[in-house]
């Protein structure tokens, strides 16, 4: 199992925060809309230093789409800031009409995504938005697992021309990826490589499956680990040579089973090589108050579940 | 200012596309697109500042309007298609399949003169003040400008934006409502009345203006004319314009019976006999 380490834990939204503050010295055209939450959403930096190309929307997120929309029709490229549950489901039609179906030039940026919201309960620990987003006809959906590739994918996409949903959240996780690495967008990140099983992992249960490879290896077990950062376009020739080896997978993510990252996999196999897979997920529950990491462990998304998922599997090959 | 005899004319053949349109479907929405007719002729044969022969969706240094009542797409592309932003005679693929004038207007097609898909009510203000935004940011000094059914006004989102408009000083924009007191259910007083409109906007933060002759094109003008006169005074400018839906047909009038139905055979020969063909049928 090869050896990840890392020197702080940092979130994943100061990730973003520091690449959309790095954008607006780089790029123009870039300009940034928030619903009342920019200090949470760490975009106090680019309102500081940028503040004609910041716009304070309020509290009415639908607003913010469509004036977000409207922004790029002069070739402005907004990202819009507010929690995931507000960038989502409050906001599905203005997203569908005026940005996926109209291919408007909108980054949709995500914050406090999931359990991981943590007290506030589950009114606002949306464990859908992928699903949402993913379902949208040429919608873009990524959800970076640490600091450095929040703040790689938040430069990367203002690159892409079309819409985006960028998803992080709001606990510190361990920072481990490059400083200075590219982010592809659709492209796998092969962690480590292995026989056994394959674990494919997003977010923030990405450094999770490296703690169960760790425990795995030292049970005898080889696990390929899978970092999916972009969940739409999936990256099916990374995730199917390895399904070749391994004739098994687990997937992990902090989302609901129905509609994730697990059910992109499983759709890519059933279509091309059927296999065995177990899903670390939330199985069909809303969350609700407590710390990140009591939650985490009461619906399952830990590393314990991940190796008893990977043991579960390797029954099943 | 052109012909106003020709401004007429057009709006008569406007109305025999949109009636001729929407029965060779068999669907769509022909009343409150009948009542619109001036409204969009004036927009785009007096009053805007735009280029139909080189569309592109940035339109710097051009007058933008986006439609937020997408169902009226008939007299939009009528008078798009006359303005010369596609062939007049692509009308006869309206809600066909392939075409791109789809049942609501779309981007999605690539009809030149759309810029925005509108249909689902009540986003058509948020996207033109985000275009309002765009202008000012380029230093572009062209308008923006929007339509808007009144039943439409029942959606919240447009009470977010128009809030945003003039807490913001979106001074660039001119929005305008269709407000023909008419939607699908009835009598908008009846589904769920609006109140004193006229002095919601107001307290919005809006100069409003009042056009209570809308079918009439040289009060149109003047109209939008006016408000042109408040730009970049720091308030966002609304025109509440009352139109007679399916205004020019005169079964379809007084009624709220064709918000979204279409002439059979016989009704559609009863509706061309009243609207006579000035510019030639597409």
């Amino acid at each position: 199992m090869k050896k990840y380490t890392y020197t702080e834990k940092k979130d994943t939204r100061s990730g973003f925060g520091a690449g959309l503050s790095e954008l607006g010295k780089t790029n123009p055209n870039v300009v940034a809309l928030c619903a009342d939450l920019t200090g949470s959403l760490k975009m106090d930096a680019f309102e500081k230093e940028h503040p004609d190309r910041f716009f304070q929307i309020g509290i009415a997120e639908a607003n913010m789409m469509g004036i977000a929309a409207g922004l790029t029709i002069g070739g402005k490229i907004p990202f819009t800031g507010t929690f995931a549950n507000f960038s989502t489901g409050r906001v599905y039609d203005q997203i569908r009409q005026s940005i996926a179906y109209s291919h408007k030039n909108v980054k949709i940026c995500a914050s406090h995504a999931g359990l991981t919201l943590g007290e506030d309960g589950a009114t606002h620990q949306i464990l859908e938005d992928i699903g949402l987003m993913k379902m949208l006809p040429h919608m873009v959906v990524i959800n970076p697992c640490d600091y450095n590739q929040t703040k790689a994918a938040t430069i990367a996409i203002a690159n892409y021309d079309g819409p985006v949903y960028l998803r992080f959240g709001r606990p510190t996780v361990p920072n481990f990826t490059p400083a200075d690495q590219t982010f592809k967008i659709g492209k796998a990140v092969l962690l480590n490589e292995g026989t056994d099983v394959t674990i494919i992992a997003t977010g923030h249960l990405v450094w999770k499956a490296i703690e169960a490879g760790e425990q795995l290896a030292a049970k005898g077990i080889s696990a390929e680990i899978i970092n999916i950062h972009t969940i739409k376009p999936l990256d099916n020739d990374a995730i199917l040579k390895s399904i070749i080896k391994t004739k098994c997978v687990v997937t992990a993510e902090e989302h609901q089973m129905n509609g994730g990252l697990g059910d992109s996999v499983a759709q890519l196999l059933a279509r091309h090589n059927p296999t065995p897979q177990e899903f670390v997920a939330v199985n069909d529950s809303f969350g609700e108050s407590g710390t990140p990491d009591e939650l985490m462990t009461k619906y399952g998304l830990d590393t314990v579940n991940i190796v008893n998922a990977v043991e579960a599997v390797l029954k099943r090959k | 200012m052109q012909d106003i005899i020709q401004l007429k004319n057009l709006c008569t053949q406007v109305r025999r596309d949109i009636v001729r349109m929407v029965h060779a479907a068999s669907s769509g929405h022909p009343g409150g697109s009948l009542g619109c007719v001036e409204f969009f002729v004036a927009l785009y044969k007096e009053v805007m500042h735009h280029n139909p022969s080189n569309f592109n969706m940035d339109g710097k240094n051009e007058d933008l309007f986006f439609l937020s009542n997408g169902h009226i797409s008939p007299v939009f592309y009528s008078v798009l298609a006359r303005s010369g932003y596609f062939p007049v005679k692509e009308l006869k693929t309206f809600r066909k399949l392939n075409t791109r004038l789809q049942g609501h207007p779309t981007t999605h097609e690539g009809l030149p003169g759309i810029r925005i898909a509108s249909g689902s009510l009540g986003q058509g203000m948020s996207v033109a003040i985000g275009a309002a935004l765009a202008k000012k940011l380029n230093g572009d000094k062209s308008t923006i400008y929007s339509l808007h059914g009144d039943g439409e006004l029942q959606e919240g989102q447009i009470w977010e934006a128009a809030m945003y408009a003039a807490a913001n000083k979106v001074d660039n924009y001119i929005a305008t409502v269709d407000y023909n007191g008419r939607q699908i259910d009835g009598d908008v007083d009846k589904v769920l009345s609006l109140g004193n409109l006229k002095a919601k906007f107001e307290a919005f933060g809006f100069t409003v203006l009042e056009n209570n002759f809308g079918n009439d094109i040289e009060k149109v003008i003047a109209s939008l004319n006016q408000a042109k006169t408040y730009l970049g005074k720091g308030k966002p400018i609304i025109i509440l314009m009352k139109t007679e839906m399916g205004q020019g047909v005169d079964y379809m009038m007084g009624t709220h019976k064709w918000h979204g139905s279409s002439p059979n055979d016989e009704q559609l020969q009863k509706a061309l006999a009243q609207l006579e063909e000035t510019l030639g049928d597409y």
